[in-house]
């Protein structure tokens, strides 16, 4: 059975989300107000659909077939009719509010919504509709198509139906789930974060440099990536804005941001996407 | 004749960073990089050396050591290189 899934940003995640989901057989509709970003997002799920393989994925049973299956619009209108949604714009609530208030009413009825933020609670989010039963966390993992595991979170009102046909969903695209309550930053990005912050602050205070930071997760405890490189495939401006939304509603300071990495976001360096964060990229690479 | 092997190497240098690096070293057990860099060797051999990279190439023993990728190159005859 196929659905109509919208997927609404395309960033990183964007783009990962809607090759998942066209390359296990749906129909997807990618909403960004950026023409240029929605064609990036096709000349990289073009490259990665191709070079995915490499890595263990499945190639396409004809070429071109996953990207045929996706509608690039900056039309928001055009996601009217979609079964689930996968919301993925930038980690920030006056972004997200007046979208949710949008999608709400765009959105027929029964279309379960699948907030992929970082750290806002998803209560949160679904006080901003009048569906709060079906609006569910979908913490999806950066490569979403080669990370076989999906972080489901229950909002406050999330109903047991909106869970079975989520984590149903995620079960099609040949992922499993694990399904933890809400809390800012849930399981994964509240260890990660703060996490990475303090491999910034190490950084900071001269205690080692990048490269070595990394090399000792890397080899010591067999972390595919290191804390710093793992903030630049995030995003620092995604980093950044989930320990202030961490700091702010646990009002502890133990999640208060390094001011290098607040200095870093100020000058553009955000990672992989900007070319240049803790370490360098090649963009056209 | 261009240096294919150096360039190679230099692409590799480049992303591993000041650790030197032996041409027959894997680079992903050695965790040097991990497994995303594969794809930027694809774009990297595909663009350098004007060669198309499809279907069975898409194996990461290809692409594992410096070695390994300059023999896929000369497999493949790979001669264009980008300015």
């Amino acid at each position: 059975m196929s659905e109509h899934i919208a997927v609404i940003g395309a960033g990183t995640m964007g783009i990962g989300v809607s090759h998942a989901f066209a390359a296990a057989g749906h129909r997807v509709t990618m909403v960004d107000v950026s023409k240029p970003a929605l064609d990036r997002a096709a000349a990289e799920i073009r490259r990665n659909v191709r070079t995915y393989p490499l890595l263990g994925a499945r190639p396409e049973a004809r070429p071109g077939a996953t990207l045929e299956s996706v509608t690039l619009t900056t039309d928001l209108e055009r996601v009217a009719d979609a079964d689930f949604v996968v919301e993925n714009v930038t980690e920030k609530w006056s972004v997200k509010e007046p979208l949710y208030r949008r999608l709400d009413t765009l959105c027929r009825t029964e279309c379960v919504f699948g907030v992929n933020t970082s750290a806002i609670p998803i209560t949160r989010v679904a006080a901003l509709t009048d569906r709060p039963d079906r609006v569910v966390g979908t913490h999806f993992m950066n490569p979403v198509p080669l990370k076989p595991l999906v972080e489901v979170i229950r909002g406050f009102h999330t109903s047991d139906r909106t869970i079975a046909f989520t984590r149903d969903l995620i079960g099609r695209m040949g992922k499993a789930s694990a399904v933890v309550e809400d809390s800012p930053g849930f399981v994964t990005n509240r260890v990660m974060m703060l996490m990475v912050n303090e491999a910034i602050c190490l950084l900071d205070e001269r205690v080692a440099p990048a490269e070595e930071i990394d090399r000792l997760f890397v080899q010591c405890f067999g972390h595919q990536m290191g804390p710093l490189a793992t903030a630049d495939l995030i995003g620092l401006d995604t980093v950044l804005y989930s320990l202030d939304v961490l700091l702010a509603d646990f009002n502890d300071p133990k999640y208060r941001p390094s001011m290098l990495l607040r200095r870093l976001v100020d000058a553009g360096h955000l990672g992989r996407k900007s070319g240049k964060g803790f370490f360098a990229y090649d963009l056209d690479a | 004749m261009p240096d294919q092997l150096g360039v190679v190497r230099a692409f590799v240098q480049r992303h591993v960073g000041e650790t030197p690096v032996d041409d027959d070293e894997d680079i992903f057990a050695s965790g040097y990089v991990n497994s995303l860099f594969a794809v930027q060797v694809v774009m990297f051999v595909e663009q350098t050396f004007g060669i198309e990279v499809t279907g069975d190439d898409l194996d990461i023993r290809n692409f594992q050591s410096i070695a390994e990728i300059h023999r896929f190159v000369l497999n493949r005859g790979g001669e264009r290189l980008a300015v």
